[in-house]
């Protein structure tokens, strides 16, 4: 098994016949995702490698039986594709796009949570369940189907870690990218709770950054609600302070949000914490029991 | 994005927001004008984006136009925090019976804003909230909604029992939380807001940062962008899709993605160095990046190695190696190159860096940053 994708989900690509859109449509198909369906708004009818594009959700998901949507469309225009994949009966949609405005956000994560509808993203690289399925941007071929999940804020750095996984053979049962803006969908509890509930995965690797205090509040989850070991991994611990957290931002913080009190409450939490980006393979070794 | 002061209350008048009269100057001269044209006491105030400009000498009384000259002297020119004051606003001092606070954050936890006010205005923020948690009054508001008149009368009352007053209050708390929101903004802030001895209800301070993400449909917002209140360097790196912060270490770092970027700091001070700089030169792969990313950090003569970390995903690793020898060609650099290349074309990016003299190639990261700080310290 893995969480939220796997051989039998059904995607549909938003933004399809964009420069980014098109490109990793190709790669998901190569990579043996069932993308049955691409949306662009004028480009209804074309196709593109087969894959028959529509002028609208509700036509791509009544003809294909769509059940995923990954989002490649433009930031001004991001909040209306993802409402329109919930409003057309998606479950999972997965926004890729970076940039869209924090304001745009907050509708939109309120109508979904009315809806039932899980967003990852918006700006993440998207998620994988190595051999069965990817909707998302990251590079197929550093990942090895095996019983470890993986959640991150970040791009590249997720890249780095899953690499340095695989390298020492350990294989992943899916990856999350959660995205890297303030507004989400999908938070660090939400994953931790899918990968807690899934038979396959037996460990996982929290990798998190400065800001905030989603680490905090994972690191209480793991301690009261998980059985399953978790190794972090935080970045920014030589970020210099207040470079983008605004006066009053550090209120509602209550000052918090430094990488030494995600460390501190994350180790409190008796969760291990790879001081370095290469001690993480080892650590889940041990856990593991290998 | 940061606008000045003098900016932020032009916004807060577009939405009706009562502020004091007021008029900018770049020379000591215009100040004594504009002094002479507003009658009786002045302040003077630095325009730079950054806090403590009281503090730091950079906001100061004139009982009159020859002493506002004199004042603006002083303060036009000077530096706050590393940035040099180019514009100074000159208001009427006004007399203040009572300093109350206005703000609105967006809170991420909540998923929504959060509007935070107290009747305790004119002094630093953080510290009420530290030392005197109850004397600030919170409440979260739907921006599709917006913040209700009731709603806005009960905040207002909770810090202001005089009707007349905290009515004035309210009414000026509606229209900063649709400031907010119309502006796309991540803060917006009056400290102080005042009222005068005459019972009138005024923002004397005006603070308002911007969603980067939201600048597109913020035509007259960034228009605002004051090119002179930045660090050249800073300009440059936004110009290109950089993002660049300075720092004070002899390693100059060169990452593609934000949080590969800051672990990689991290592992240079693990390995006994110290990073120069935070650098991401972000998702897409244009060579003009790379070269901008070295002139800015060749430019900083502390920096005694350079390193550059690159796991391609959307960057094409060959795309950056193309940016580098261009770097190399146009700019001279003779410090060390350390340079880690995995993912995406990484082998194109190998052969072509091949005939590249200077290089020293790393398989990992791990071996990439022992190398540079290997090398930062011969």
């Amino acid at each position: 098994m893995s969480i939220l994708i796997d051989q039998k989900t059904k995607v549909v690509v938003q933004g399809i016949t964009g420069r980014d859109g098109s490109f990793h449509a190709k790669a998901m198909k190569a990579y043996g995702t069932r993308v049955v369906a691409g949306v662009t708004p004028g480009k209804g009818g074309q196709s593109l490698e087969g894959i028959p594009i529509f002028d609208s959700m509700s036509e791509a998901v009544e003809r294909t039986g769509a059940d995923t949507s990954v989002i490649y469309v433009p930031p001004p225009f991001a909040a209306d594709a993802i409402l329109e994949a919930a409003y057309s009966g998606i479950q999972l949609v997965v926004a890729v796009t970076e940039g869209v405005p924090t304001l745009d956000m907050v509708p939109v994560l309120r109508e979904l949570a009315n809806l039932g509808t899980r967003l990852i993203g918006p700006n993440c690289p998207g998620l994988i369940s190595p051999g069965k399925s990817k909707v998302g941007i990251m590079p197929a071929d550093i990942h090895r189907p095996g019983p470890v999940g993986v959640v991150s804020r970040s791009g590249t750095l997720t890249y780095e870690m899953v690499y340095q996984l695989s390298r020492h053979d350990i294989g992943q049962s899916t990856c999350i990218g959660i995205g890297g803006d303030p507004l989400i969908g999908t938070n660090f509890i939400d994953a931790l709770d899918l990968f807690q509930n899934d038979p396959e995965t037996q460990a996982v690797v929290m990798i998190g950054e400065i800001g905030g205090t989603a680490e905090e509040e994972a690191a209480r989850f793991i301690r009261e609600r998980m059985s399953k070991p978790v190794v972090a991994f935080i970045a920014g611990q030589t970020a210099p302070p207040g470079k983008r957290m605004g006066h009053a931002g550090a209120i509602i913080s209550g000052g918090s949000g430094t990488a030494a009190e995600k460390i501190k409450a994350l180790e409190e939490a008796g969760i291990p914490v790879a001081r370095i980006p290469s001690e993480a393979g080892p650590l889940i070794r041990k856990a593991l029991g290998l | 994005m940061n606008v000045h002061e003098y900016q932020a209350k032009e916004v807060w008048k577009s939405f009706g927001i009562p502020v004091p009269p007021g008029e900018v100057a770049t020379t000591a001269a215009e100040v004594e004008a504009i002094a002479r044209k507003l009658g009786g006491q002045v302040v003077v105030k630095a325009q730079v984006h950054s806090g403590g400009r009281g503090k730091a000498g950079g906001v100061k009384l004139a009982a009159n136009p020859a002493e506002a000259r004199e004042k603006a002297e002083k303060i036009l020119g000077m530096e706050i925090q590393g940035l040099r004051v180019n514009k100074v606003l000159v208001a009427p001092a006004l007399d203040i019976a009572h300093e109350y606070y206005l703000g609105i954050v967006l809170d991420r936890k909540a998923q929504l804003p959060l509007i935070m006010i107290s009747r305790e205005g004119g002094i630093d923020i953080e510290e009420v909230a530290r030392t005197n948690p109850a004397a600030l009054v919170k409440f979260h508001f739907d921006p599709t909604v917006g913040l209700r008149p009731f709603e806005a009368r009960r905040l207002a009352l909770a810090i202001e029992p005089k009707p007349e007053v905290a009515f004035q209050i309210a009414a000026i708390l509606q229209k900063l939380a649709v400031a907010f929101c119309k502006s796309d903004a991540t803060l917006a802030e009056i400290n102080p807001l005042i009222k005068t001895p005459a019972g009138e209800v005024l923002a004397l301070d005006a603070k308002l940062n911007v969603d980067d993400n939201g600048l597109f449909r913020q035509k007259t917002i960034e228009a605002m962008r004051d090119l002179t209140a930045e660090h050249q360097e800073d300009r440059e790196a936004r110009e290109v899709g950089l993002s660049y912060i300075k720092l004070e270490g002899e390693i100059g770092c060169v990452v593609n993605g934000a949080g590969l970027a800051m672990a990689t700091m991290d592992l240079v001070k693990f390995f006994g160095g110290q990073p120069a700089n935070f650098l991401d030169i972000g998702g897409s792969s244009d060579p003009k990046k790379v070269v901008t990313a070295i002139r800015i950090i060749t430019r900083d003569p502390k920096v005694r190695a350079i390193l550059f970390n690159i796991f391609g995903g959307i960057t094409r690793c060959d795309d950056v190696a193309r940016g580098l020898i261009q770097a190399v060609a146009e700019t001279g650099v003779k410090l060390p190159i350390v340079i880690r290349l995995t993912g995406t074309n990484e082998a194109e990016a190998r052969e072509l860096l091949k005939s590249q003299p200077g290089l020293t190639p790393a398989e990992s990261m791990d071996e990439a940053v022992k190398k540079a700080v290997e090398l930062a310290q011969a």
